[in-house]
């Protein structure tokens, strides 16, 4: 078969999030001396297609078997190397016990980076779409968990998890991404940014409900709404300096994020926040459901995680905000 | 490891008089520490009231071997990045681990009858953070055989010559992961890889062949592109000489199939898999145990009292 016969690959869109930490990945490699990256035959869907080809020999196919991958990454890891184990987030979490117990509890320097997070899977439907990653790993004593916004925010995230010693779980993404930050942006763990100022409802978001906060900022802004966006990529350990701060400022808050209510950001915020000065919260993400099959912005409408009903949350915080004064 | 055994101290440390250590019988020493690992280990589970004596007892030969002969690690080299790496894939057998890494003074012996207790590092399955000797934790089957399948590529990366072993029990077999770490070994040419099957035909519940049947063993090996030894688990010399032959395989990983008793060495726990589950032992049992093992009345008083 020619090369010009050749099926197109679907979704390989130039600027997304797993294109930026494969990049970027492979940029700074010769840093790191001790980086090796294993995959499991998905390296032209999670970015390091890039690594493979610039340094063959730190790359280690491991086939289709995410479990020994997982566990093999904790035994590179205790060799003194720097494994970065990569797949889609929905079969990474079949390696969950291998995570738990040969990454986390045995505390082993391997970082998990997961494409294909949320609905951000699309077509393949609700079997792939992988909607409870940020609660599984969150609930990982020790495992750092980290859902980056855009693609400079996902370089920096990429080469900060190098430069972090610990277990790390990071989400990329596959669709194209909204370009949000500048070269001078700022990424360390654990701390989120104020990326959007107001005092009337703080808006905080990982990953792709980001830009679709600061879009329902502005609708709310039509109506005389000021509020704050917070831009949280790492959901653990979260940020708790700043949401103290949001609540003392703002009042109540809505968290946004692509995946289960239960478990992620959502969750996070709210644990941090009732241990300090409790305040409204509202959730966006899924209401405890699966995904199902359809292009993501369609999903997320489907879904109801998109900027109008951030927005709506906003007005109902605000309003329990109102109901307790 | 240390060519001359360690010097008795006291009297449950040892039941048998000291080789003569001018004239150093590797053999010899290997079956003397096995002998301890299997007092300590019966020792260690009566105290801890609970732990898995029949899959301990089946595999104190090996790791009385490889630890005796095999590998090159010391207590003053656990953190060498050249030392050899071993990983008990089987986890649950964590107390001959202790007794043998007791013995040759990787922690101490009296210490390490602490076994499962709160507070001390010694718990029912290994965990590298209470002993930093124990190359990883260990305790869900099939995982610690992935681990050493990472550590061998690891040391390969780094052009570093140790070798990686790991002991997997036979139940072991049946978790998925084990195969996918097979082929993956296999396929990458691992010859610094060597798995250890504690045969012993048994698991938690019944036979192997009851449960979920295993065999052909060594033909499943073999198909996954190993190199097979199928050995008498108990017999020391062809243990150190199969040992030699997998660590001069090239190319492929090796697969030591060790034909094991269940409970070996304790005549009322052999060959029953009653004795596999974390049972308690009564005094009398211990006691029992220890006899059999040819302890003393007061190595019996010193292992035994609490």
């Amino acid at each position: 078969m020619s090369e010009n016969n050749a099926p197109a690959l679907i979704g390989s869109s130039g600027d997304s999030l797993r294109e930026a930490f494969g990049k970027e990945l492979t940029r700074i490699a010769p840093e790191y001396p001790k980086l090796v990256v294993l995959d499991a035959d998905v390296a032209g869907g999670t970015g390091v297609h890039h690594f493979r080809k610039a340094h063959p020999d730190k790359f280690i196919q491991c086939g289709i078997a995410e479990q020994n991958m997982v566990a093999a990454a904790a035994g590179l890891a205790a060799t003194g190397m720097i494994p970065v184990v990569t797949g889609f987030a929905c079969f990474l979490e079949r390696a969950y016990e291998q995570a738990r117990l040969s990454v986390g509890y045995a505390r082993r320097n391997v970082k998990i980076v997961a494409s294909h997070p949320g609905l951000d899977v699309g077509p393949d439907g609700g079997s792939a779409q992988a909607l409870e990653d940020l609660a599984a790993f969150r609930a990982i004593p020790g495992m750092v968990v980290i859902s980056p916004a855009d693609p400079i925010e996902q370089a920096l995230a990429t080469r900060a998890i190098l430069e972090y010693d610990g277990p790390v779980y990071m989400r990329t993404g596959r669709s194209g991404s909204v370009r949000l930050f500048n070269d001078d942006h700022v990424f360390e763990i654990g701390k989120g940014q104020i990326i959007r100022h107001g005092l009337d409802v703080t808006l905080v978001a990982c990953g792709v409900e980001v830009a679709r906060s600061l879009k329902a900022a502005e609708l709310l802004a039509e109506e005389g709404i000021e509020a704050r966006v917070v831009n949280m990529p790492t959901i653990k350990p979260i940020d708790e300096a700043l949401l103290k701060r949001c609540v003392l400022e703002t009042g109540c808050l809505v968290t946004a994020e692509d995946h289960n209510i239960y478990g992620g950001l959502g969750s996070a915020v709210a644990e941090a926040v009732t241990k300090n000065r409790p305040c409204p919260i509202e959730m966006i993400g899924l209401k405890d459901s699966f995904g199902t099959s359809g292009e993501p912005d369609e999903l997320a409408e489907h879904f109801q995680i998109t900027a109008p009903y951030i927005a709506e949350a906003a007005r109902r915080a605000m309003a329990r905000k109102e109901h307790l004064q | 490891m240390p060519i001359c055994a360690p010097v008795k101290e006291t009297a449950f440390e040892t039941a048998t008089a000291h080789p003569v250590v001018s004239a150093p019988d590797i053999e010899v020493q290997i079956a003397e520490a096995a002998r301890f690992t299997r007092r300590h280990l019966i020792a260690s589970i009566y105290r801890a009231t609970s732990g898995h004596p029949g899959g301990a007892l089946s595999c104190a030969d090996i790791l009385a071997t490889l630890f005796g002969a095999e590998l090159n690690v010391w207590p003053s080299s656990v953190n060498d990045p050249q030392r050899d790496r071993f990983v008990l894939s089987k986890g649950h057998a964590c107390p001959t681990l202790y007794a043998i890494a007791a013995w040759h003074g990787f922690c101490d012996k009296k210490e390490s009858l602490n076994l499962r207790k709160l507070g001390s590092p010694f718990q029912g399955h290994p965990h590298v953070k209470d002993l930093p000797w124990v190359e990883t934790s260990t305790g869900s089957l099939g995982q610690g055989f992935s681990v050493a399948m990472g550590m061998a590529m690891g040391l390969r990366m780094q052009k570093i010559r140790a070798r990686v072993y790991t002991l997997l029990g036979d139940g072991e077999m049946q978790e998925g992961s084990v195969w996918e770490t097979a082929m993956c070994s296999a396929h990458h040419k691992l010859d610094n890889l060597c798995a250890i099957i504690d045969y012993n035909k048994m698991q938690s519940d019944a036979l192997n062949e009851e449960i979920c049947g295993i065999a052909p063993l060594a033909d499943k090996w073999r198909a996954f592109g190993w190199e097979v030894f199928e050995i008498d688990g108990h017999d020391i010399p062809q243990i150190l000489s199969t040992f030699h032959r997998a660590a001069t395989t090239r190319g492929k990983p090796s697969c030591i199939i060790a034909n094991t008793i269940k409970g070996k060495g304790v005549p009322y726990m052999e060959g029953s898999p009653a004795w596999h589950g974390s049972v308690k032992l009564s005094h009398e049992q211990a006691e029992t145990a220890l006899q059999a093992l040819g302890c003393t009345a007061e190595e019996i008083k010193e292992f035994l009292d609490v």
